[in-house]
Parts: C-alpha cells; structure tokens; sequence
C-alpha cells in the first residue's frame, strides 16, 4: 500500500495556534505584545489627559481623563446614566433584532428565488438609498415621539445591511457544493439547512456587524433630535447645561456600547465558523 | 491476487441516448444514438478528447443531468438515472469546510435520511479504509489535496453505491500523489466489489485502472471503441504489455 507522505504528529496540525496559552510566553514577550496591541490607545489617552492637564486645550471643553471618569462614575450610580443607557439599549436592541428577524429570513428567501429578487430589488435599492434619517420627519408624523419612530428609524436603517449581506451571501454559496449534495439525493430543505445556510453564515455576520454600527450610530442621532432620555440625548443635553465631563462620559458610554457589540457579534461568531480560520 | 473479483451486482444499459445543448441558438450534439453496457462489478475507463462528452455520459449516469431521449435500464428495468445506486466523485473534493472530515464523510448517507449516529459510525470504518484514521476531527482546508480526495472518495464509499463514477478523480493532483491515489483505488474497488466508471483524460490512468476503456470521438459518425485491457493485476506501469495498450490507446487519438 502506497500513501503520500502523512504528518506522523497530528496534535500540532489540528491545535490552533490561539489555544496555545499565554502563560508559556515569557513575561518580556507578553510586555511587547501588549505594547504592541495597545501602545497606540495608550499614547492616546496619555496625550489627551496631558493637553487637558497642561492647558494646550481648555480644560473647560477637553477635561482630562481624571474628571470625565469622575463624571461617569457619578453619573452612573447617582445621575440619569444607567438609565439612559438601558432606555438606548432598548430601543437599539429592538430595532437590532426586527431588522435581523427580517432581513434574514427574506434574504435566505431572496438569495434562492431569482424572481422575488428580482421583483424587489428596484422598490428595496430605493428604499435603501433614502436616507433613515431624512425619513425620520415621516416617521414621527406615522407614529408619534414615542419609543415607535425612534426604534423603526433605527430599524429602516439596520435592515438593509443585513438583508443585503445575506442575499449575497447565499448567491455565492459555491453551485459545486450544492450540486454534490443533490447527487447524493439531498432534498431542498437538507441542501439548504446543511449547504446553503452554514455556507452563507460569515456574509451574514458581516452584515451583521455593519447593521450594529449603523443601529448606534442612528440611535444617537434619533435621540439627539427628538428624545428625553438616552445616552444620544444625554449628549447633547449635557452640552447645553455646559456639563462638559458628564457629555464625554455619555460619549465614552457610547464608545464601549459599540465595542461591546462588536465583540459580541464576533463571539457568536467565532463560535458559529470555528472551521473558519480568518474571522477578523 | 490476481482473479477479477466476481460481479455481485447487475449490469447498467444505455440504449439510444441523445443528449444536446442550446448554445448561441443552436443546438449542439453531444451524444447521438449512444448504446452501452456496464457489466456489473467491471472498471470501466472512458477517455476522449474535450467535448467528445465523456463528462456529459457520466453526469446523465448520475443523474445531474437528463438525456434527451433514450433508455437507461438496470438489469433491464427502466429507469431514470442511477440515483442512490451510484456515487459520484467529482475532481474536486468538493467538500463542506464547515463540518469535520468525519462529518464530512457521514454527510452523504445523512443526505439521504440516515439517522446521525448510524451515518458517523460507518463514515469511521470508510475514513480507515482509505488511510484517514486520526484525521476525524480535522477541518477540511488543514488537508492536502490527496487527503481531501480520499475523504472524497470515503464520503462516496459510505453509502455503499453500486456504482462508483469518477469525474478525472485525480486531475488535480500532483503527479506522485495521482499514481498513489490510483493504486489506492484499484485496491478499494477490489475490496469493496463496486462498480466503477472512470472518466479520465490520462490515457496511462485508464489502462492502470480500467477492465475496458471507452473511446469517445468529438467525430460522432464514428461510434465509440471499446478496447478490452486483459492485463493481471497488479499492473505494472512500465511492463512491455502496459505500454503497448497505452500505445494502441493513443493510436486512436493520432498520437504516437
């Protein structure tokens, strides 16, 4: 019997290189590769809280690091805080989740049925290109200055990302892969539930985390226009009253949401795609 | 060992097939008035130049694509293509990059309604048989192009086809690679008692694999050869009777 020459270790070409853990590294190595992950961020807060501290901005509009976590420390369990974020996440997180309850479904559906796609496009490209937030006028006049138009403005804006992304997603699920799984007599619904879905998961998530920015981003501004509550809200209003570190506190507030949702959507990522190597 | 193993199965018939296709208007012919007969348990090798249609023949075999007139009779009943009775094994491994070499294997049983356990225990022996034991766990792309074909070629032995059918299985491969893959296979169809159709466009590869070998000419006024390879296993390559047959293959093709 002939066989290509087969690695005789298996554990090292099955092992990512991630799992390896981080305590065999020497502490040196661990001090550069912390240097190089985060030197950038922390010359960056070291250069704002220096520019505050020694006067090269005003104090009064940039204050240092010091008082904005002084702000948010009291804004979060003495202020309004907590409760404008949990009211913002609310409304962030609805429209988050309608628009992936809608947009998946019907872009798994678009994606495989070439005459709905085409049948939808035209009215869906122009949905897309008007902007949610010129929109948004309509929508207060629709459904009031309630909670309702500023989770749909947030909602119109992250279901394109979504829908879009998985419609092309399932489109370029390799025909090949499909094929070998009919000549195997797999019926429509194992071809999609065990080929085209799991093939088209990583487009999805890109969607995904495009649709999460959009959805803060839009959240801010719904909130900063017609709102009383809410970390967009709180933005604005602090800069009014001139309560600059309590402005930045919201920002920064805002700042780790996005983070936060980010690294969320690529944990459930990585977990869905763990064959796949390269999820950035 | 060097008898032929005894056909277990029937033979499949192909009686007066046509197959066309449309391009730019007009209507192409692939096959005209094809006939053949698969002996049960018998290697058959089909060779041809691009476009002769060997890739059409076994993909109407397999059922991907439909002729359009003509019979295909197993043991003499009519029917429409070869489904679960074969298992096609493309050039590419073609397999999911999501699922575990194992799973990979199991899938093409559990395509066909196989419940899970029963699809993976069997997908286990079938990695062994092709030298893939301790690679259950692997993902496909931490695999070499051998390795992905034989997990391929697993994938297909698992769900116990009647006919195996080869579409230029090894024209992917680097050339020391392609001549293991060969001699492996020749050994699996001799174990497992399958029948096996083998398109290729390696003229050395039909003699080594095939009991026949079907010469398809792009000229369809000319009917198709079939030339008889009565060499024992197992083959050498370079023994005076191998290369004669090769010799008289390419002869047929106007290459010397």
């Amino acid at each position: 019997m002939t066989y290509e020459a087969l690695p005789r270790d298996f554990s090292g070409l099955l092992k990512p290189r991630a799992d390896r853990p981080l305590i065999l590294l020497r502490p040196l190595a661990i001090l550069r590769r912390l240097a190089m992950r985060f030197g950038a961020l922390a010359a960056f807060l070291a250069l704002w809280q220096t520019a505050s501290t020694l006067g090269w901005v005003s104090p009064a509009i940039l204050p240092g690091i010091d008082k904005v976590a002084a702000a948010l420390w009291t804004g979060l369990f003495e202020g309004t805080l907590a409760g404008d974020m949990a009211i913002s996440l609310q409304r962030a997180g609805l429209a988050f989740l309608a628009a992936v309850g809608l947009g998946i479904p019907l872009g798994l559906l678009m994606g495989q049925l070439e005459p709905i796609e085409r049948a939808l496009d035209p009215i869906l490209q122009l949905f897309r290109q008007t902007s949610a937030l010129a929109l948004y006028p309509i929508f207060i006049l629709l459904f009031g200055l309630g909670e309702m138009s500023k989770v749909f403005v947030i909602f119109w804006a992250t279901v394109f990302p979504i829908l879009l992304a998985t419609i092309g997603g399932v489109k370029e699920v390799d025909p090949k892969l499909v094929e070998m799984a009919r000549s195997y007599g797999a019926n429509q619904l194992t071809v999609f539930r065990r080929v085209i879905l799991p093939a088209s998961i990583p487009a999805i998530f890109v969607g995904l985390r495009l649709a999460a920015t959009t959805a803060l981003l839009l959240l801010i501004a719904a909130e900063m226009i017609g709102a009383r509550s809410g970390l967009g809200f709180q933005v604005m209003n602090a800069e009014y009253n001139f309560q600059i570190p309590l402005m930045f506190a919201a920002i920064v507030l805002l700042a780790l949401l996005g983070l936060a949702a980010n690294a969320l959507l690529l944990g459930l990522q990585r977990r869905l795609c763990r064959w796949n190597e390269r999820i950035v | 060992m060097t008898t032929l193993p005894v056909p277990l199965r029937g033979e499949v018939a192909l009686r007066g097939l046509h197959k066309s296709f449309a391009l730019e208007g007009r209507s192409i012919p692939i096959l005209t008035n094809f006939d053949l007969t698969i002996r049960g348990g018998e290697s058959l090798a089909i060779v041809g130049a691009s476009g002769a249609g060997k890739t059409t023949l076994l993909r109407i075999l397999a059922g991907l694509e439909t002729a359009d007139t003509g019979d295909i009779l197993i043991d003499g009943e009519p029917a429409g293509g070869l489904g679960s009775a074969c298992a096609v094994i493309f050039q590419e491994p073609r397999l999911l990059p999501w699922l575990t070499v194992l799973r990979n294997v199991a899938f093409g049983l559990e395509a066909r309604g196989t419940a899970p356990a029963t699809a993976r225990e069997r997908a286990g022996r079938y990695l062994r048989l092709v030298g893939l034991a301790g690679f259950e766990e692997a993902y496909p792309r931490q695999l070499s192009g051998g390795m992905a074909q034989r997990v391929g070629i697993a994938r297909a032995l698992t769900t116990q086809p009647e006919i195996l059918l080869l579409d230029e299985p090894f024209g992917a491969l680097d050339a020391m690679t392609k001549l293991a893959m060969q001699e492996e296979l020749v050994r699996i169809w001799r174990e497992e008692n399958v029948t096996m159709v083998t398109v290729t466009h390696d003229l050395e590869e039909a003699v080594f694999l095939a009991d026949r070998v079907l010469v398809l000419s792009r000229n369809r006024t000319q009917a198709p050869r079939l030339i008889d390879v009565s060499l024992p296993r197992p083959r050498e390559r370079t023994s005076s009777a191998f290369v004669a047959l090769r010799q008289e293959l390419m002869a047929e093709f106007g290459l010397h």
